[in-house]
């Protein structure tokens, strides 16, 4: 029984002993088996099954793509039926948008919020825990179409009227709309999640000015995603009735409208662009500097860079619709924006160019990941750059110069970004160390197989080639360049099998990592590798953004950080609450312990979204029942937790 | 010597082959897609120099004064000096420059290109649908409108108004050589123009996923004088001649088992679904731009449709060898 006391109480400071460390360890560890396993609300295991899902869904999406790329190689092949094209093609947008880049960031977030920020979990464990499961679902929930053979496959953009029921009249779209609207949750809450635990699990001293780049990335995406996600749940929810329930919101023989499905997916769209970048963006200006041996150059001008992207990446959905008919003054104004959306860009790419120049870089594997990023996003950037100017965008878009701006743009900042961060955080993850050598050969295969295959579509983008069809002509002089994509993109996918062989080599045989392999300066690095289930023994305070250089940096030494010795929080499972902006230690919070409730709640809306698919009430009324069941057993007042409060004791508990 | 000459032939020779491709837009015929080519060219010259710049930096960056070996243990010292913040003011200063004048650039090519069509020397309406085009030429005077499929006849040097239509789903109109793209959406009319600047055949294609066969839904655009033109939309007016032998045959047939998608002007055909196939012998392709319109490939159209665009809505007919063998011999009448 918790006591009111034991919140009001000042913890006292000490330094990480034996019995302490085995006491947290017994209050935080995962409990053993399968059932423990479901259960966890670790963010470190959390994160890594993020990581590991999402990346199964890259060589899903992958092995998609390899399969329509046979079929362009030449024209008028004839491998694949039309039908067959365009599941592959949306299954291939959608796997890779929805369920690899924005997963993939959230399981690194995941995994290193809390460690970067000097705290024992996320706000919410449970809440994460959700997210993960609802992810989870969704994803096999989108799938389950497709392997019985009608998966989506009216674009991952999924325009109406090709959408709506008169054009589309299998369930193919409806799995589609339902699962999005799932996963739409599961992005939600873990947003939330992001947002209050950077409002309040900072480490004492972790001042907003403080913490690394990757944690304003993340945030400012989640904040984002809280704006946006509404949007396109609300799009396929109307498409959905439209589809099922007879409404005419689509339908522009009823009154409905084409143009509503493409505003409201838009307007979604377009900060998710920047949502499925801006954290990778973080993880590079997080861990590059490591590697030039200085702090990152303008860490303030970078950080507000990241959140100016967002706020304009809010007013430039339209640049999507350039061919639509809009009136010329709003093409204008949007134009304007897309282009100048490129100036918070520069500013992060003139702040690394920088930080190499001015550092003195040791070459390893995240190092040349994480420089080749800088090339890829320029190029990335300046096709982008191309698209946002109207009159040109109408000659460029719908054609395969927009397939490699947004190849240059997901790959080259999603996919080069995460694969260094592997090499990057492995250590820290598996406490193994990978293998250099290998990952040498890993990064030039993925590199010039990359650019082989996506650079030609520049080219067979201004020679008129439009996306989406399934074969085209000989005589459109796009026959070449179309080889020389397939070839490309089929050692970029020999690239990415390497760094599997390389994970899962390392994993088994690499040799072991210490705590700090590369020197880095952040409090992720002070924890063992891999970190105790509890994080840190003694909560850190921070006295700068990079507490593990300050005495090589001649910080004076009564401003230094203190890692050793800290705040004791050992009554039961605990964290530390400090105020937003200082982060000053304010409150003692309860954690929640492992529970199999998020899962269920998961799987009870995935009961409700299968009913809801075959238009089975019946389904519904019963996952529905579920659902309210599991939220309520989640909701029910734990006197462990706090949420009964006993009497104070009277017995002063000051440890 | 020899490196330059070599470079200097393969751009012609790839620059020649580039200009071949039949939806390429490095240049354009018309006052409505030369001024985007300017722009696109002067696009293409900042973006692949602002590459090259950013490429030379990050490499002299990397090479200029690289640390030790990384093993672990032996680390490179830390630089602990704070500067750099130099590189942010003069890079951002100068790129946001470049884009505003990119931006200024960009506004003044849409004002020029935007404005309503200057004397259109003709309407036409086009509607896209899953997956060929309807062509309605419009005109003032009722007995002067038609339809046709495909294939559209302008006068060269003179502006062309064009009213877009989604007739089932989006669909996007594209002639490379002449504009941009303009999409055709259900539940409203987009309004634009094109110019050719001389005669000849340019290619068009849809642009928006359409669909099964949206591969397959290109068009053709034949911009001829004015006077040819003029002799071209007559002649799309004339009734057919009366046909005779196996065609008439041909003719009873087509009414009864094609008539009820496809109309041929001045006969009991006239369904709405399908192509309209007056003057059928006039156009230099069939099926949306997909195969050429000679008899062999006609033949193997009407019989087996399905088979050259697999999901067209047209269904394979059940036809007798004769059946087909006759209607055929009709369609061939229709000059």
């Amino acid at each position: 029984m918790t006591s009111i006391d034991d919140y009001e109480r000042s913890p006292s400071i000490g330094q990480p002993s034996p019995a302490l460390t085995e006491k947290l360890k017994s209050l935080w560890e995962t409990k053993p088996g399968f059932i423990g396993w479901l259960g966890s609300v670790d963010h470190k295991e959390i994160g890594l099954r993020y990581i590991v899902t999402a990346f199964a869904f890259l060589v899903i999406g992958g092995i998609e793509a390899l399969i329509f790329r046979v079929q362009l190689a030449w024209s008028n092949m004839r491998l694949l039926t039309p039908e067959q094209y365009d599941q592959l093609f949306t299954m291939h947008g959608m796997t890779m948008i929805f369920l690899y880049a924005g997963p993939i960031l959230s399981g690194f977030s995941n995994y290193l919020w809390p460690l970067l920020l000097g705290s024992r979990d996320m706000a919410l464990p449970r809440l994460n825990a959700l997210s993960y499961w609802i992810f989870l679902c969704a994803g096999l929930f989108l799938y389950s179409s497709f392997l019985m053979g009608f998966g989506p496959n009216a674009g991952w953009f999924n325009y109406v009227p090709l959408a709506a029921r008169a054009y589309n009249n299998g369930p193919n779209i409806d799995i589609y709309s339902l699962g999005m609207i799932l996963l739409g949750i599961s992005t939600t809450v873990g947003a939330i999640n992001f947002i209050v635990t950077f409002l309040r699990l900072r480490c004492p001293g972790m001042s907003i000015n403080r913490v690394p780049i990757l944690i304003w990335g993340t945030l400012t995406a989640n904040a984002a995603n809280i704006f946006a996600i509404p949007s396109v749940s609300l799009a396929f929810l109307l498409l959905w009735m439209d589809r099922n329930l007879g409404t005419h919101f689509f339908d522009t023989t009823a009154g409905g409208s084409a143009m509503l499905w493409q505003h409201l997916f838009w307007m979604f769209g377009h900060p998710w662009v920047y949502a499925i970048v801006l954290p990778a963006m973080g993880m590079v200006s997080d861990g590059l500097p490591v590697f030039c041996r200085r702090p990152l150059v303008g860490y303030t001008a970078v950080a507000l860079a990241t959140v100016a992207t967002m706020v304009l990446g809010f007013g430039v959905w339209v640049h999507h619709m350039f061919a639509t008919g809009l009136p010329t003054i709003s093409l204008s104004f949007f134009s304007a924006a897309s282009i100048i959306i490129t100036v918070p860009s520069s500013v992060a790419v003139f702040a690394w160019l920088a930080t190499i120049w001015t550092g003195r870089p040791v070459f390893t594997t995240p190092f040349l990941f994480f420089v080749s990023f800088i090339l890829l996003f320029t190029i990335g950037g300046v096709s982008g750059f191309m698209t946002g100017s109207v009159p040109v965008d109408w000659q460029l878009t719908d054609t395969y110069f927009v397939v490699a701006h947004l190849h240059y743009v997901l790959i080259g900042i999603n996919v080069f970004p995460v694969a260094g961060a592997i090499y990057f955080w492995f250590p820290k993850f598996t406490g193994k160390l990978m293998d250099e050598r290998l990952g040498r050969w890993n990064f030039w295969t993925m590199f010039i197989g990359f650019n082989l295959g996506f650079f030609p579509m520049h080219i067979s983008g201004l020679l008129g080639m439009p996306r989406r069809i399934y074969t085209y002509p000989d005589s459109m002089g796009w026959d070449w360049l179309n080889l020389i994509t397939t070839i490309g993109s089929f050692l970029f996918g020999f690239g990415v099998l390497l760094l599997i062989y390389n994970v899962i080599r390392s994993v088994r045989h690499g040799p072991t990592a210490p705590a700090n392999p590369w020197d880095a300066p952040t409090l992720e690095w002070t924890t063992s590798s891999p970190p105790p289930p509890y994080n840190f023994a003694v909560i850190p305070v921070v006295a700068s953004r990079h507490p593990l250089w300050e005495e090589r940096l001649n910080q004076s030494e009564g401003s230094r950080s203190q890692i050793e010795t800290g705040l004791l929080l050992d009554h039961g499972k605990e964290a530390l609450g400090t105020t937003t902006l200082d982060a000053e230690p304010n409150i003692i919070l309860k954690m929640p312990d492992d529970t199999l409730v998020p899962l269920y709640l998961a799987l009870s809306m995935t009961v409700v979204a299968t009913g809801l698919g075959l238009v089975n009430w019946w389904v519904v009324a019963v996952g529905g029942a579920l659902t309210a069941t599991c939220i309520l057993a989640w909701l029910w007042p734990e006197a462990r937790l706090g949420e009964t409060a006993a009497p104070a004791t009277g017995e002063p508990r000051h440890g | 010597m020899r490196a330059v000459q070599v470079a200097i032939l393969s751009t012609v020779f790839l620059w020649s082959n580039a200009r071949a491709a039949p939806l390429q837009y490095l240049t354009g015929a018309g006052d409505k897609a030369t001024p985007v080519v300017f722009l696109t060219w002067g696009l293409i010259i900042i973006s692949i120099s602002v590459i090259l710049i950013i490429g030379l930096l990050l490499a002299g960056a990397i090479w200029r004064r690289p640390g030790e070996d990384w093993t672990p243990g032996a680390r490179t010292a830390l630089k602990s000096h704070e500067g750099g913040l130099n590189w942010l003011w003069i890079g951002v200063g100068i790129s946001t420059l470049v884009l505003l004048f990119s931006v200024v650039w960009t506004v003044k090519v849409l004002a020029e290109i935007q404005a309503p069509t200057p004397k259109p020397a003709v309407t036409i309406e086009i509607t896209g649908r899953q997956w060929w085009w309807q062509v309605r030429y419009l005109s003032d005077d009722n007995a002067r409108q038609f339809v046709t499929a495909n294939e559209i006849h302008i006068p060269v040097g003179a502006p062309v108004r064009l009213k877009l239509v989604g007739g089932d789903v989006i669909h996007s109109f594209w002639v490379p050589q002449l504009a941009g793209k303009m999409d055709a959406i259900p539940g409203q009319i987009n309004e634009t123009w094109f110019e050719a600047s001389a005669p000849g055949v340019y290619r068009g294609q849809c642009t928006e996923y359409c669909g099964l066969q949206h591969a397959h839904m290109s068009f053709l655009v034949v911009a001829q004088p004015a006077s040819e033109f003029r002799r071209w939309w007559d002649r799309q007016l004339a009734p057919p001649a009366p046909p005779t032998g196996r065609a008439q045959a041909g003719q009873t047939g087509f009414q009864m088992r094609c008539g009820s998608c496809h109309t041929v002007r001045g006969t009991e055909a006239a369904g709405a679904l399908g192509p309209d196939l007056s003057h059928l012998m006039q156009r230099a392709t069939i099926a949306a731009g997909q195969l050429p319109n000679n008899g062999p490939v006609l033949a193997h159209w009407i019989s087996d449709p399905q088979s050259m665009k697999p999901g067209a809505l047209m269904p394979t007919p059940s036809l007798t060898e004769t059946e087909l063998a006759n209607i055929h011999a009709y369609l061939k009448t229709l000059d």
